[in-house]
């Protein structure tokens, strides 16, 4: 029997405010534990949680960009749970009113795009954090609690775990444009959890599904739910029953783990928040909020092949991150071509920034100065090999190309005189690889270069190297 | 007319972790089914035309900017926990 894979996720944004989205304590990651609460957080008697707009603001801004409907009546509700996490034990998000609905994206997934649904966005808060300390206690840490997060739930679209990756991978770069989230899964900005089931092909009705947690990456979301997906066809094969169960990716051994088996639905009894009172979106509003949204990375890409008439693959590249995105058109702003202004960002910078592990705004390079090394390359003053010194240069204290290349002795010898001087007085040096070239022997001409490359420490003019010498050689 | 079952309470009260005995839960299934049972009378009300309330307040939109504020000290968010190490409040692990 031949089966056919559903999967759904949701996924959990945390988003940039300043502040919480119920009370004023900062909303920054990495404070000493406990350091960003107060009473509101924390779930004291008496206290009145009051809404953050930008919070707002931000979850509208990242729906309207996920292509949702956004509410005009909404609200807020209490889902009811008991976990140390939640101080309050209950958790305030939105249940039937959610802020969007009905969005979508397009993947691309091995050659083929698709379209993916959105069920929902909903606002909510964060939890604490805690850590098991293994002694039978845990400790917990309130600063997350409070932090405004969007859950967005997709449709059951996805068939393979690749479109699975697609599709957390478009929704981090669509966020990531609009600005709302740092989306860095390893912070634990963008967390996700995964539905899967299996169905035999044809059948209409959905099987079991399973959910996975604790999914740590985009690379574990696809191996937890490739690992599940054979797990549930052998079970299924063997004539066996899928449970309602939620399972655990063990990253040790790459297979996911049985953590409970969930008996019914669950029961959050969710009923309208009273310490919060409806909100009403009106056009106005959404307006002002749909003029914030910049350009999203398939305009831009879209925009460079069309415009700039760059490849679709540079234009995929260089649109991966808002970061390179904006780098490289401010490069085009300070008068780069764009395709040498590619180049060298998908290389040269590319490779750096791996190598490195380092994010562009870490290194010294800025749009002008890269703007202005492809300049210099451009009008011959740079030969491609004196451009990666000043590169390395640039990229590691920044600093003026032109004044680089003087301080450093880099400018290219073009200067026809001059190099049939040193070319001449090299092939005195090395008759014999005269002769070699004559009898038809190329490598004598790679040595020759190399011997001018040498001699001039690399600042020779590398085309007109080669036709002086081959010149000079024909002469003799 | 209601049926609240008995049940139906330890269900509740399960997830709302209350112990009650079972002369307890007796007691409050026989409570509950007359205050849901009164409850049922809003029933015989035509609501065709009206909007569903989720608030008693004529209010909407209560908002405030984004503006990070200092209000306690760590010291005094963990003044209150019973247990307490490295900052952190301690709890009894439970494990999910």
């Amino acid at each position: 029997m031949n089966f056919e894979t559903i999967i759904g996720l949701e996924v959990h944004v945390e988003l940039k405010t300043k502040s919480k989205i119920f009370s004023p304590s900062p909303n920054a990651f990495g404070a000493a534990p406990n350091e960003n609460t107060n009473p509101i957080d924390l779930g004291y008697p008496g206290v009145l949680p009051v809404l953050n707009k930008e919070a707002v603001n931000f979850a509208m801004k990242a729906a309207m960009a996920l292509n949702c409907e956004i509410a005009t009546h909404t609200k807020f509700d209490r889902k009811n749970y008991f976990y140390p996490d939640n101080p309050k034990a209950y958790q305030i998000s939105q249940f039937d009113q959610p802020i969007g609905e009905n969005g979508w994206i397009e993947i691309e997934v091995d050659g083929y795009t698709k379209k993916i649904g959105i069920t929902r966005i909903h606002m909510e808060e964060d939890a604490g954090k805690l850590s098991h300390t293994g002694d039978g206690y845990s400790l917990v840490d309130y600063n997350r609690q409070g932090t405004p997060l969007i859950e967005i739930v997709s449709e059951p679209d996805l068939r393979t775990p690749a479109e699975a990756y697609a599709y957390l991978e478009k929704i981090r770069n669509i966020i990531q444009y609009t600005g709302v989230s740092d989306v860095k899964m390893e912070e634990g900005s963008l967390r996700c959890d995964a539905n899967i089931s299996l169905r035999p092909i044809g059948q209409e009705k959905f099987g079991t599904k399973a959910e996975l947690k604790n999914l740590n990456s985009f690379t574990f979301v696809q191996k937890g739910l490739e690992f599940e997906e054979k797990r549930q066809q052998k079970v299924l094969l063997a004539g066996g029953e899928i449970l309602q169960e939620t399972r655990r990716y063990d990253e040790s051994t790459k297979e996911t783990i049985l953590m409970r088996i969930k008996e019914g639905s669950d029961d959050y009894r969710y009923f309208p928040e009273p310490d919060l009172v409806p909100l009403y979106i009106d056009d106005a509003w959404k307006e002002r909020v749909r003029a914030s949204i910049p350009e999203l990375p398939d305009a831009r890409k879209a925009r460079y092949v069309n415009e700039l008439g760059l490849p679709a693959y540079d234009a995929m590249v260089l649109t991966l991150s808002v970061e390179m995105s904006d780098f490289f058109e401010a490069t085009l702003k300070a008068d780069a071509d764009p395709k040498a202004a590619s180049n060298w960002l998908m290389g040269e910078v590319s490779a750096y920034l791996n190598k490195q592990q380092k994010d562009l705004a870490d290194t010294a390079l800025t749009p002008e100065g890269l703007a202005k090394m492809i300049t210099l390359i451009e009008d011959g003053t740079l030969s491609s090999k004196l451009a990666k010194k000043v590169f390395a240069e640039l990229i590691e204290n920044g600093g003026d190309p032109q004044q680089i290349v003087k301080d450093k002795g880099l400018v290219q010898i073009s200067d026809e005189g001059q190099l049939t001087e040193i070319i001449s007085s090299i092939l005195d040096q090395n008759e014999q690889s005269v002769v070699d070239f004559k009898n038809g022997k190329d490598r004598a001409l790679g040595f020759l270069v190399g011997q001018v490359m040498k001699q001039t420490k690399g600042q020779a003019n590398p085309p007109m190297v080669n036709k002086i010498l081959i010149a000079e050689m024909n002469k003799r | 007319m209601s049926e609240i079952t008995k049940e139906q309470v330890l269900h509740v009260a399960h997830l709302a972790r209350l112990a009650i005995t079972d002369e307890e839960a007796e007691k409050m299934t026989k409570e509950l089914d007359a205050i849901i049972g009164y409850a049922e009378l809003l029933n015989e009300l035509d609501t065709d035309n009206v909007e569903p309330t989720t608030h008693v307040l004529d209010l909407k939109n209560v908002m405030r900017e984004d503006e990070a504020r200092k209000w306690i000290d760590r010291e005094d968010a963990l003044k209150n926990a019973p247990d307490q190490k490295n900052g952190q409040f301690r709890v009894p692990s439970i494990l999910d």
